[in-house]
């Protein structure tokens, strides 16, 4: 049986089919109900779909489920109740977003190297972020938000 | 401020049109707008909130669905707030002078002497009742007075002036949008989509396909093919398999270069405006020509839709930017009554104008129809958005200025070549849906007679300069032959039109050694246009000075649509392997701006798209289709080449709002399309400026 293969996903411990070839992205939308997770080309070009993966930011699309096997999964439903979050509070702030397709994968996307580095400037966040592509041009925003966040967890850090 | 009735109070007269009241004592606003992603439902609710004097947590705003709301038309061309906003200000006026009225009477008072804040009712200061103990007592069958008496605007925006878009959050980590619709027993759709809408399907193993894995079924109508599917993985991937093997017989209308075949056409031009006599002898006569090719949307979410049939009546939940012609175009193509259909707006990833949202929720209407009762969700693949979806339409612009003796423009005249801008539902008396056309039923689109200059013109959108030039002509040609299927994209021809001529008067400014905003104020047709280039001139000055080799800046100013939200832009770059936009200084005039930071938003999502536009995007295509298969083959502008903005906004609280979310395109465009002239001393005509068309044309400069 197959049934010893598992992740855990934002905290929860989720059993994985073993024989499935499905892509992580439908895994998380369709069998655990984690819809911020979202498909925008499948190919691996466009980063809505991006997730944390033992801390990396990786595309869903391009990740076969049974491969996370005893990994450790973020979503940006971590943020759901998490408002004081210093991503999801600047990003408030900045009012960062338009259509808001793009932003779970740019808050998973940030998160994670935010979570990884320090000092960063703003072009070294723009080129950690140039894999996800935002159509409203909401660029700007974004990057103010995530700088701003940086700022805090930097400041936070150095405490 | 003058009260004019807005379109949509005159269809709409009654305050229950515009409201409810729930039996939990809220208020629930109706409006026929949707929220797109460019923060409508805040801006409106915002305007309720101001206008009644209640906290907008309190109330809720229902947007378009068709059994419910007003009928206000597409969400498009920046009118929501122009509109939509003015229209629910009367009727939020009309409903707190029956709660002041009501109120008065239980108090024994007049109504003059109370006041609502908060939701509630106030004498003199002094708090009597919250507005919950009247709700029921108001009568929605009431007439909305023609002059029913907004607030001036020295009232305005004492409380809720900025507030949060109500919708972020949820769209950052939730699954706000039709895609993630889930329902009981639901099944997962995939289209077929071939290369062309005018292919007809030769040869599909159908059998083989129903076998394929998840699939529960495989839908053939005509041409049109789908798969209905466990789940939206197996439908995908289904389809893809059926779209590889199956055979299609493509019709022989290949046109390879769309540009250089409207750049070929003959037949006559059409006069749309012609403010006098622009023949004149003397003086010198000025041109310049500028193309730009087709443009996806290239919205990130692809085109998606839920459909349910039950007793041969048709729901739908879409993000179409109009339910009720998309509700129209449904009927026609299932040849029902308007009654049996209902059509729900849903949120949706951003469309920048008619994309492949009615398409999507046509073909899950078809599929859904072969399971009676059972909700089918369809959402398109990323071949279906680059392939199925209409897009920008190409045109060319010829724009001609004389210049008289004294250094002014004093006739002007413009020839607009192009692909008609609009074939949304129901353009023509027709669906104008894509598979309406591939199935055996066929229903094929009327020739899109562009839109109309009541609406600001399509093709032609402002081709007349905004400036004070004198007689002004304006000639169309529409292109129809052409096969693909063009869109009405942001701006419409706006875009084009403006970097054609803020192009040939910086031509002129440059080859007459005045400088080139200077040049422009000279022209201003009013105060409000000089103040704004004014305030552009006096922020940029910094930017203009000690420029390198390599380096330029250029501007671009319009006014929407001639009387929609002035815009002007500065851009500096830098030109060195390609186009790097290094600033950004916009000045805006929006009237009243309900929501200033949503307006600025808007205004930065315009910019950098038409940056995106303008250096770098151009729909390939083998002469019958796309050849563009991921984002690789179609690059848009990524993060590490956004440059810095600084959006600047006019606020005139006392004039009426004029909306935003098209105002900038044009300008911006214009701007980066100046800056590369000035840069490189020669203009690039056919867009995008990419590295190579730099190239080419400083070697075709050389020669
Ligand atoms: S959906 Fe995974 S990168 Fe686009
Ligand atoms: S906010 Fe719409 S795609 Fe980024």
């Amino acid at each position: 049986m197959q049934s010893e293969l598992r992740c855990t996903i934002n905290g929860v411990v989720h059993a994985i089919d073993g024989f499935s070839s499905e892509p992580l992205l439908f895994f998380l939308r369709d069998k655990i109900g984690l819809r911020s997770t979202r498909y925008g080309c499948g190919q691996g070009t466009c980063g809505s779909c991006t997730v944390i993966i033992d801390g990396e930011a990786k595309m869903s699309c391009e990740t076969i489920t049974k491969d996370v096997s005893g990994k450790t999964i973020e979503t940006a439903e971590v943020f759901e109740n998490q408002h004081e979050h210093p991503l999801v509070k600047s990003f408030i702030e900045f009012q960062a977003g338009q259509c808001g397709y793009c932003l779970p994968g740019i808050l998973m996307a940030s998160k994670s190297l935010l979570d990884k580095k320090q000092n960063l400037s703003r072009l070294e966040i723009a080129e950690a972020l140039d894999a996800n592509l935002c159509r409203c041009g909401a660029h700007s925003r974004i990057l103010d938000a995530i700088e701003k966040a940086h700022q805090l967890s930097n400041e936070k850090g150095t405490q | 401020m003058k009260n004019q009735v807005p379109k949509p109070l005159l269809d709409y007269p009654k305050l229950g049109d515009w409201l409810k009241v729930t039996p939990e004592k809220k208020l629930v606003f109706f409006s026929g707008r949707v929220e797109l992603g460019q923060g409508n439902i805040t801006a409106l609710l915002m305007m309720i909130s101001d206008e009644l004097g209640i906290e907008p947590e309190k109330i809720s705003l229902q947007t378009a669905r068709t059994d419910m709301t007003p009928n206000e038309g597409f969400t498009a061309g920046s009118m929501s707030i122009v509109h939509g906003g003015q229209s629910l200000r009367s009727a939020v006026a009309t409903l707190r002078q029956q709660i002041l009225n009501i109120s008065a009477s239980r108090l024994g008072v007049d109504a003059i002497e109370l006041d609502l804040s908060s939701g509630q009712i106030l004498q003199k200061g002094s708090f009597c009742f919250s507005i919950d103990e009247v709700l029921d007592q108001i009568d929605l069958s009431s007439e909305i007075p023609a002059g029913a008496k907004i607030k001036e605007p020295s009232q305005r925006w004492v409380q809720f002036r900025e507030i949060d878009r109500v919708d972020l959050v949820e769209r950052m980590t939730g699954a706000p949008f039709v895609h993630d619709m889930i329902e009981e027993g639901m099944l997962f759709g995939a289209p077929v989509h071939p290369a062309n809408m005018y292919s007809k399907l030769l040869n599909l193993d159908v059998i083989a396909l129903s076998k394929r894995p998840g699939v529960i079924k495989v839908v053939q109508d005509g041409s049109f093919v789908g798969v209905l599917a466990t789940s939206q993985r197996f439908a995908l991937e289904a389809a893809e398999w059926a779209r590889e093997k199956s055979e299609w017989k493509e019709i022989d209308r290949k046109i390879e270069n769309p540009i250089s075949h409207l750049m070929s056409q003959s037949h006559d031009f059409e006069i749309v405006s012609e403010t006098g006599d622009v023949n004149k002898n003397s003086g010198e006569w000025y041109e310049l020509t500028v193309s730009r090719p087709y443009i996806f949307h290239g919205s990130i979410g692809p085109a998606a839709a839920v459909a349910k049939w039950e007793n041969e009546k048709l729901t739908v939940w879409t993000h179409s930017q109009g339910v009720f012609q998309l509700r129209d175009a449904l009927a026609g193509v299932f040849e029902t009554a308007e009654e049996n259909i209902t059509v729900i707006h849903k949120a949706g990833s951003g469309c920048y104008g008619h994309n492949g949202a009615d398409d999507a929720a046509l073909d899950a209407a078809i599929l859904a129809k072969e399971v009676e009762g059972i909700p089918v969700k369809v959402v398109w693949s990323r071949y279906d958005e680059f392939h199925a979806a209409p897009m920008g339409a190409a045109m060319s612009t010829k724009s001609r200025a004389h210049l008289d003796q004294d250094g002014y423009i004093t006739a002007f005249d413009v020839e607009v070549t192009s692909v008609p801008h609009s074939s949304r539902p129901g353009t023509g008396g027709t669906p104008n849906l894509r598979s309406a056309v591939l199935i055996k039923n066929s229903k094929l689109p009327a020739k899109s007679p562009d839109v109309p200059a009541i609406r600001g013109g399509g093709a032609e959108r402002n081709a007349v300069p905004s400036y004070e030039f004198g007689p002004v002509r304006v000639k169309k040609r529409l292109v129809h032959d052409l096969p693909f299927r063009a869109s009405a994209l942001r701006s419409l021809g706006a875009y084009n039109n403006v970097i054609v001529n803020e192009g040939l008067i910086d031509e002129i400014a440059h080859r007459n050694g005045e400088d080139p905003l200077a040049f422009r104020i000279k022209h201003c047709v009013d105060d409000r246009s000089k103040e704004l280039l004014l305030r552009l001139d006096s922020e940029t000055k910094r930017y203009k000075e000690n420029l390198k080799e390599s380096q330029g800046w250029g501007v671009g100013y319009a006014r929407y649509k001639g009387i929609s939200g002035l815009c002007a832009v500065f851009v500096n770059v830098t030109v060195d392997e390609g186009v790097v936009v290094d600033n950004v200084v916009s000045v805006s005039d929006v009237g009243e701006a309900i929501s200033p930071d949503g307006v600025k938003n808007q205004i930065e999502g315009g910019i950098v798209q038409s940056i995106s536009w303008t250096l770098k995007e151009a729909v390939k295509t083998d002469g019958l289709s796309t050849t563009v298969d991921s984002w690789f083959d179609y690059p848009i502008i990524k993060f590490s080449e956004i440059p810095s903005l600084n959006t600047i906004l006019i606020e005139r609280p006392s004039e009426k709002p004029l909306g935003a979310a098209e105002i900038s395109q044009g300008p911006a465009g214009a701007a980066v399309s100046n800056a590369v002239r000035h840069a490189l001393g020669v203009r690039i005509t056919e867009l995008p400026i990419t590295r190579e068309a730099i190239i080419n044309s400083l070697l075709s400069n050389e020669i």
